[in-house]
């Protein structure tokens, strides 16, 4: 039956979720974003009293929904919040059960821990079949060596906590995407190193580093999923597949911190309005608005829209049905819904809105990342037309 | 718990809905919207559907269903699909059955609700639009004063779907600045169907212009009796049939300029294999998933008798910039070849336009 009804659990998570936003995350939002590379240790500790409540990440609807107040915060100190983040995620999408025990067990410990997902390379971000990074067996090893760079938490994971990161590198260049495997490099392994820490645009309390593997070796059991890859045969890419497929878990999680953000702007926006005695007629015809009131009508049937996908494509994933082109659709969708909400919102705020006394301007800097990592808007896209086309990617580049 | 699956039930009869569009619709929407008319067989086998009168009480003669906004917005948006005059066409008695169904008085649904459980069709619709251009629905130029035991009604109406040939009509006016219904019978005097209406678009449907001079109705008439109707939800359950149309529109646009797309050749490839065509597509198709979402919320509240005026105006709102745009890329995505009557694409753009001014021209 379609509803849109919560369970009186799912609600009380997501109150807890608001609240916590609210009293933690607002008042030290500003601070953050001024500070970049400080450590907001207090917030973290704090946050680590949110895992009996399901935690930070997971992949239901109200861990969906938790995601979207967190955000609705601060997407930045959301992302700096203990969890296994999208290296767990791809543990969790890849990895044996033996390997996720392995792997994931830290994340219920109590000393805060962080995990990373390494793909991008200076040279390649959406191409991402054309990283140089590479794995070879030595023995009972791998050793990789290669760059990574805008490593989400990657110093969080790495070096402040007993984290991992899940490193994309390939096994044998000549086999393209076939030869690409993730590998769990955990804190304190020799030869890697993180360099380089990101000034950012905006989600400035994210740290986003460069990984260097320097002849790093670790077991050869850190291979996610099958370790049957001393033949590749070039034209099995379900190991590439299945990696991918991670993207599908996590991509309406990055729609939900977009809608987050963008609620952020939107509630601000009106709530300035009804201050000054402006209020939205929802009912009247549309000739009869004012341009203030077809503007915010707009702002919110597009968080609608978005919201609506996103909801979409996490219920899917909680009936274990395939949803690779609805979470495409909802991470393109709301990528650009929150781009533009916020875009609008400092538009609509006039020096309100550009000033740093307020923080609207930051959630504009902060909503533009959801437009560009976990896939651009356009790579999405091409998800989406290649989905509906039933084109190949040599059918539709 | 949230839930994106209709039930079974629903299920079918969004199978059955579609296989009628398929079927019936689809066949000869073209020669309709040339001709201006909808064969009577298509009417009839809509009607032996129960799409109307499922839902009115077996008291009443109907069929005794469950009335579901929800399930009222799956059907909308399949008929649309096949084609949006037949669409209107079919569902208009519901314009007039509907609002006594839920707000009439008894005497209203004793003396109107049987009339819609006939084996064969039988119109009725109601008056809303005005022909001007700030039209208001909640600021109505047409007045309704109340004189002794009657009603006079005094205005002008258009975009009366099926007037000329409607057993009633439920006009909306305004009494002291408030919107309600009258019902006023066919061939009341003071009631003048004019000539039927020229369109952009909806061509096949027959909607006409109305003036009421002094036109009388008594008392008893007036929607709801003395407690009149909450004229509000009215409005949002027709906002939401409305918005679900132009996503079946809008959808029969897309994938008619889909599997185009993938057959025209340019330049040595399929058109569709060029992002600049693709990337048309692919938002078309996220913005009509949006959309129809965006419809379920609000009919859902409608179903929960929630206050919905925002949902359901929001959704609106989107759905009728949406629909255009999704109609006038399938335009673009058939080149010249869209502009030509051959193909139907620019029948639903011109379709597809209407949706901004259309209101209260369906309901669910
Ligand atoms: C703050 C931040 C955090 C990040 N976190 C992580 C992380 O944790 N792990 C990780 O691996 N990466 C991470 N990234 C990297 C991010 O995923 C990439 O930046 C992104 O995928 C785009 O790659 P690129 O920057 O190389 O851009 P490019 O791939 O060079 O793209 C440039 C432009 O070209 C467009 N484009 C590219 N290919 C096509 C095509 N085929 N068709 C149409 N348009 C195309 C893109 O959409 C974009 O607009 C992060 C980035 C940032 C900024």
């Amino acid at each position: 039956m379609i509803d849109f009804e919560l369970s009186p659990e799912e609600k009380t998570t997501i109150e807890a979720a608001h609240k916590f936003a609210e009293e933690f995350m607002r008042p030290i939002s500003r601070y953050y974003d001024e500070h970049e590379h400080e450590e907001p240790e207090e917030f973290i500790q704090k946050s680590m009293g949110l895992r009996s409540q399901g935690g930070v990440f997971g992949l239901g609807v109200a861990a969906a929904l938790r995601v979207e107040e967190y955000c609705w915060g601060d997407a930045g100190l959301m992302l700096a919040m203990p969890g296994p983040g999208l290296g767990g995620a791809a543990v969790f999408a890849s990895g044996t059960r033996e390997q996720i025990e392995r792997f994931l067990k830290r994340y219920g410990e109590d000393k805060p821990c962080w995990g990373a997902m390494a793909m991008t390379e200076p040279h390649c971000g959406s191409d991402t079949a054309a990283i140089n990074t590479t794995a070879v067996r030595e023995d009972n090893e791998w050793v990789i060596n290669g760059e990574k760079i805008f490593v989400t938490a990657g110093k969080r994971a790495m070096e402040k906590s007993n984290g991992l990161t899940v490193v994309w590198a390939t096994v044998d260049k000549t086999a393209g995407r076939a030869g690409m495997k993730p590998f769990v490099v955990e804190a304190g392994t020799p030869g890697v190193k993180v360099e380089k820490q990101e000034k950012k645009l905006g989600i400035r309390a994210s740290d986003t580093v460069t990984l260097v593997f320097d002849n790093c070796r670790i077991p050869f059991d850190n291979i996610l999923g099958s370790p049957e890859v001393r033949k590749v045969d070039k034209t099995d890419t379900s190991g590439f597949k299945k990696a991918m497929a991670t993207f599908d878990a996590t991509r309406p999680i990055i729609a939900a911190m977009a809608i987050g953000v963008a609620r952020a702007a939107l509630d601000f926006v009106k709530e300035t309005l009804e201050k000054e005695g402006v209020k939205i007629r929802y009912g009247l015809p549309r000739q009869k608005l004012t341009a203030l009131e077809r503007d915010v009508m707009e702002m919110e049937s597009q968080y609608k829209a978005a919201k609506m996908l996103m909801l979409r494509a996490v219920w899917m994933m909680s009936q274990f049905q395939p949803n690779n082109l609805e979470s495409s659709m909802a991470k393109v969708k709301a990528g650009l819904a929150a781009t533009r909400i916020t875009q609008k919102a400092v538009e609509i705020l006039g020096p309100l809105g550009y000033s740093r006394k307020y923080l609207v301007e930051k959630w504009m800097r902060d909503a533009k990342i959801n437009d560009i990592f976990e896939g651009t808007g356009q790579i999405n896209m091409l998800v989406v037309a290649r989905r509906i086309l039933d084109f190949t990617r040599e059918q539709l580049k | 718990m949230i839930s994106f699956s209709p039930t079974e039930e629903q299920q079918m009869i969004v199978n059955m809905v579609k296989q009628f569009a398929t079927d019936e619709m689809r066949k000869v929407y073209r020669e309709c919207d040339e001709n201006g008319e909808i064969p009577q067989k298509v009417i009839e086998t809509a009607w032996g559907l129960g799409l109307v009168s499922s839902c009115i009480p077996e008291s009443y003669g109907g069929a005794g269903g469950e009335r579901s906004v929800l399930t009222g917005v799956l059907i909308a948006e399949e008929l649309a699909w096949g084609d949006l005059s037949m669409a209107m066409h079919v569902l208009c008695p519901s314009l007039f059955v509907l609002p006594i169904l839920e707000m009439g008085t008894e005497q209203q649904k004793k003396k109107y609700l049987p009339l819609f459980c006939g084996a064969k069709f039988t119109a009725a619709t109601a008056a809303l639009v005005e022909p001007k251009f700030n039209f208001d629905p909640n600021a109505l130029s047409t007045t309704a004063s109340k004189n002794g035991d009657s009603y006079v009604l005094n205005g002008e109406k258009c975009f009366v779907p099926l007037a000329a040939e409607s057993e009633a009509i439920l006009v909306y006016a305004a009494e002291d600045g408030q919107t309600q219904g009258f019902i006023v019978d066919k061939g009341t005097p003071g009631l003048e169907i004019k000539e039927r209406e020229k369109n952009m678009g909806i061509k096949a449907l027959a909607t006409y212009e109305l003036a009421l001079k002094d036109c009388r109705v008594p008392r008893e008439n007036r929607l709801g009796g003395d407690k009149g109707c909450d004229f509000n939800r009215l409005l949002n359950c027709s906002r939401v049939a409305l918005a679900a149309m132009a996503v079946g529109v809008a959808k029969a646009s897309y994938e008619y300029a889909r599997d185009y797309a993938k057959t025209r050749v340019a330049f040595g490839e399929p058109i569709a294999s060029r992002q600049a065509i693709a990337f048309m597509l692919a938002e078309t198709a996220i913005e009509i998933d949006a959309t129809r979402l965006m419809v379920w919320e609000a009919a859902w509240m409608l179903d929960k008798k929630m206050e919905a005026t925002r949902e359901a105006s929001l959704v609106k709102f989107y759905a009728d910039d949406m629909v255009m745009t999704a109609t006038d890329r399938g335009v673009q995505i058939l080149g010249g070849h869209g502009y030509v009557r051959e193909h139907p694409v620019e029948l639903w753009f011109r379709n597809g336009r209407g949706f901004a001014t259309f209101d209260g021209m369906a309901m669910v």
